[in-house]
């Protein structure tokens, strides 16, 4: 980085109102969509990759986050003269600024800062530095915080205060009538539990004033939206922030918005002028951090003899801490996946004083299509029609509620090719076959996944040595954005992988939409695609040709009857910024991923164990841009799945609504041994001209949604027993299994 | 107090505090942030290490009862121009994504790789006296101890599986 002004010539910007053409289909490098290494997996597979906690710098000192104790209240004592007598203590600080939660994704805000009042049980109430961990650790266990308690309400169920945001309730049509008059009508109620992103890396930060500027090493998914959620918190205009996260260890949504311990860690550092680190130890992550919200679904669905769907009511509560913007979005799927004309929706919020709910991995679908694509299942059971082949009747030609088009679709074409894949012909009756001590069965659910593009700003250089720069402040949170933007520059200015150097990962660099939502490789992709179109038209300029009869290849570029070499056409370096925005096509048409999972599952006959035999999906997004790594990102959202179905389980002490199992032992990830091979497949032809101008779709997401679905659909199909209230633990199966004489 | 232990073949001497487990002594003392920590519980394996050739969760080690041993972390397998065969695969295979649990995914690879080789059985195995054959299970109930959210679980295996089948050619061609 400079200071130098730039030639913004040939910078380029799109605003997304109309479809685009398929130039990366005219490109011919051949390194896009490609299974191409990541260009970081050395430095990660040697521990190289340096993670926001990892550096050390002089006069390094440590903090560690103090939890309250209470759920509802506020701090009224804090004995801080007796921890900072013990060795290596420095300051123990509470009060402004402080966090009572992180900021929910994309707020561009500094959120809740209550101390001294406590809204959950678990918040952070102080920060203790010493000069080492241990010292810190210790004297934050010491301290002695005093209260004063109130009553808090944290069930649900229970709540006296029950939001209903306006905009998330829809009626259309007459429900009630349609389900009167339908042959088949079911009325069923599912409940799913709380969920933890929890990542690999706990959330960590390192803060250091250099010359009155913060540079915040830090674990974080959105870094235009952080600086600016940052700086609000601290009081400092944005200028003054700078956040570096090169590597970030898995994020899922708990990463998006700027969390207790990066405003702590540079509040100290401003106190203290020293660098202060920092790092939430496993049980804060659970509790500070973002919680996927518990919800209830009732779902109300029926079809005619045809199987044709009449009527469709998806109804949810979930909850979240007072004051907070961001609801799950539970029946964001359900609204355009199925048709049926006479519709219901409604979504209630109950305040309660659990830990704060945010997003996580597919917020909304993730657990919304768990109740629906399991009701999708009890009434093909209900008309005795095939479940893949009720699903297929009911795909709608325009949105069921607004009459929109859909953009790429390819919904029937994922459920017919993956039920040929997976042998769906061979399914058996309900509890028709047992193998040795296990009921098996297979399970069928749609897959969708709302797609978003959101603003991003990249810039790309062209070298005279003739190599290429991107820079962007996008981040690599395991998705595989090094490895996209590579393959994205690479095709576009026809240079082989080794010949780009992704810079990401800084605040400073062009503002990029971030790690989220699955928008980010399409996003930022979209900024670089246009960024290279610009350098294009450059080196067309100089080849005297039009940018559409300029062929780039291997380092060289043919034209006009000539071939150049680009280190020779290229005398100073050619820089260009694309910046793309969303715009009339997403509101013209109704643009998501969709796909299909098969999963086989053994139950055990005695126990209700359940185990996943196999699993697949079939997913359509559009252009692939990395089949490596995409289809990687299948796998984590598969098994991400079959967690939600079986295992994952956040538990609420019923009477202060604390986390009761904040950590890894007794909240159950799945390990390796509960995942099967998985058969993951992306449609590699369909291409998605209204999403962005590289006709790609998310994928981080599509992955898990619905898949946990097809897990409860096959525990129905293998042992008769319909499970309602996930996770499908045990003892929610075993006591319903038939009996085998 | 006084701490020696051998890294990656080279002696440190080391003043610490009785506190400070093996994993915090790599990693805010030596600067060896390839071992990473994830859960300080011992319920994740991102932080496993090889202490006289065994793998360990270095979280749940304090280093003071560790004076005179031999470690190994995931620096001293290979660098980023040299790497292990492991690291290739898993680099090759895709058997990561965030990167953050992978160290400690190639060290209990490695230490599991020998274990087989030693004849070691496992929950999984069908007898305990047999030699087990490192089948997709096996290697699945064998790295169960360390986690990844990613859910990269069944690269890792392929990836493992990959450094396996070139084990046994080597030893076969030996034979």
């Amino acid at each position: 980085m400079d200071d130098t002004p730039r030639n913004a010539d040939f910078d380029v910007a799109l605003t997304m109102d109309a479809a685009q053409p398929p130039v990366l289909d005219r490109t011919v490098q051949g390194l896009l969509g490609t299974a191409m290494d990541r260009p970081d997996g050395p430095l990660k597979v040697t521990g190289t990759a340096r993670y926001a906690a990892e550096a050390l710098p002089e006069n390094l000192v440590t903090g560690f986050l103090v939890r309250a104790t209470i759920t509802k209240g506020r701090v009224i004592g804090m004995k801080a003269e007796a921890v900072e007598a013990m060795p290596g203590v420095i300051r123990v600080m509470t009060g402004h600024p402080l966090l009572r939660n992180p900021a929910q994704g994309q707020a561009h805000q500094a959120p809740e800062q209550i101390l001294p009042k406590v809204d959950y049980f678990g918040q952070p109430v102080a920060l203790v530095v010493a000069e080492t961990f241990e010292q810190a650790r210790h004297a934050a266990q010491a301290l002695v915080v005093t209260y004063e308690e109130e009553v808090a309400e944290v069930d649900p169920n229970a709540a006296s205060q029950v939001d209903k945001p306006k905009a998330s309730q829809l009626d259309q049509g007459d429900l009630e009538g349609a389900m009167r008059s339908s042959p088949v009508a079911i009325d069923t109620t599912y409940t799913t539990a709380p969920h933890s992103s929890a990542p690999m890396e706990p959330h960590a930060s390192i803060a250091e004033w250099v010359d009155g500027r913060l540079q915040l090493r830090g674990s974080y998914q959105m870094l235009k939206h952080n600086v600016a959620e940052l700086a609000d918190s601290l009081g400092v205009d944005e200028a003054r922030v700078r956040i570096h996260a090169p590597y970030v260890g898995g994020g899922f949504g708990s990463k998006l918005g700027i969390a207790p311990e990066a405003v702590a860690a540079a509040h100290a550092a401003r106190e203290l002028g020293r660098p202060v680190r920092v790092v939430m130890a496993r049980d804060q992550v659970f509790e500070m951090t973002m919680r996927r919200t518990e919800t209830t679904q009732r779902m109300r669905l029926a079809c005619d003899a045809d199987g044709l769907m009449t009527a469709l009511a998806h109804e949810d509560r979930v909850s979240n801490l007072p004051g907070e913007a961001f609801s799950e979005p539970t029946a964001q799927g359900t609204h355009f996946l199925y048709g049926g004309a006479n519709r219901r929706f409604t979504h209630e919020v109950a305040r309660i004083h659990r830990p704060c709910a945010g997003s996580v991995r597919a917020p909304g679908e993730a657990v919304g299509m768990i109740a629906l694509e399991c009701a999708m299942d009890e009434l093909a059971e209900a008309a005795d029609i095939d479940p893949v082949e009720l699903r297929i009747r009911n795909i709608p030609d325009t949105t069921p509620e607004g009459g929109q088009p859909y953009s790429e679709r390819a919904l029937e074409r994922c459920l017919r090719e993956g039920a040929e894949r997976f042998g769906w012909s061979q399914r058996r009756g309900m509890a028709e076959r047992l193998e040795g001590d296990w009921w098996v069965g297979m399970g069928v659910a749609a897959a969708v996944r709302t797609n978003m593009m959101e603003e991003s700003i990249a810039r790309v250089t062209l070298r005279p040595d003739g190599t290429a720069l991107c820079e962007t402040d996008m981040t690599d949170i395991g998705t595989g954005s090094y490895a996209i933007l590579t393959q994205i520059v690479g095709e576009m200015l026809g240079l082989p992988r080794e010949k780009v150097e992704v810079q990401i990962g800084d605040s400073d660099l062009p503002k990029s939409s971030g790690s989220g939502g699955s928008f980010g490789a399409q996003s930022c992709g979209s900024a670089v695609f246009l960024a290279c179109q610009g350098v294009r038209k450059h080196l067309a300029e100089r080849m005297e040709v039009a940018p559409d009869d300029l062929t780039l290849r291997d380092g060289r570029a043919t034209g006009g009857n000539r071939q150049v070499a680009l280190t020779d056409l290229v005398e100073a370096p050619m820089s260009a910024e694309g910046h793309v925005k969303p715009g009339e096509t997403e509101d013209n048409f109704s643009i998501a991923g969709y796909g299909a999972h098969f999963a086989e599952v053994g139950v055990h006959r005695d126990t209700g164990e359940v185990r996943v035999h196999r699993m697949l999906g079939v997913f359509s997004i559009g252009r692939v841009l990395n089949m490596k790594t995409a289809t990687s990102q299948c796998h984590g959202g598969m098994i991400w799945g079959i967690g939600s179905a079986l295992t994952e389980e956040i538990m609420h002490d019923p009477r202060d609504g604390r986390i009761v199992n904040h950590n890894l032992a007794e909240y159950h990830i799945p390990v390796s041994l509960d995942v099967p091979q998985l058969d993951a497949m992306l449609l590699e032809d369909t291409r998605d001209d209204q999403a962005n101008p590289i006709q790609a779709k998310g994928i981080g997401e599509l992955g898990i949604s619905g898949a946990a679905a097809a897990v409860g659909n096959a525990i129905r199909n293998a042992c008769g027993v319909r499970v309602r209230d996930f996770p499908a633990t045990p003892d929610k199966i075993f006591p319903h299994l038939p009996d085998v004489t | 107090m006084d701490v020696t232990i051998t890294v990656n073949g080279t002696e440190r001497k080391l003043e610490l505090d009785p506190r400070v487990t093996l994993l915090d002594a790599l990693r805010h003392e030596l600067g060896l942030t390839g071992t990473k920590k994830g859960c300080d519980h011992g319920q994740c394996g991102a932080c496993t290490i090889l202490v006289n050739g065994r793998r360990i969760n270095s979280c749940l080690a304090l280093a003071a009862s560790h004076d005179g041993d031999e470690i190994t972390t995931i620096e001293g397998l290979g660098t980023p121009e040299n790497m292990h065969p492991l690291q290739t695969a898993f680099v090759t295979h895709d058997g990561y994504q965030c990167g953050y649990c992978t160290p400690g995914q190639i060290m209990s690879a490695e230490a599991m790789l020998r274990e087989a080789a030693e004849g070691w059985p496992s929950y999984v195995s069908k007898t305990l006296d047999a030699d087990p054959t490192l089948t997709d299970e096996e290697i699945a109930e064998r790295m169960s101890g360390n986690l990844c959210r990613c859910s990269a679980y069944p690269r890792i295996r392929e990836a493992i599986a990959a450094v396996r089948d070139a084990r046994n050619a080597t030893k076969e061609a030996a034979e």
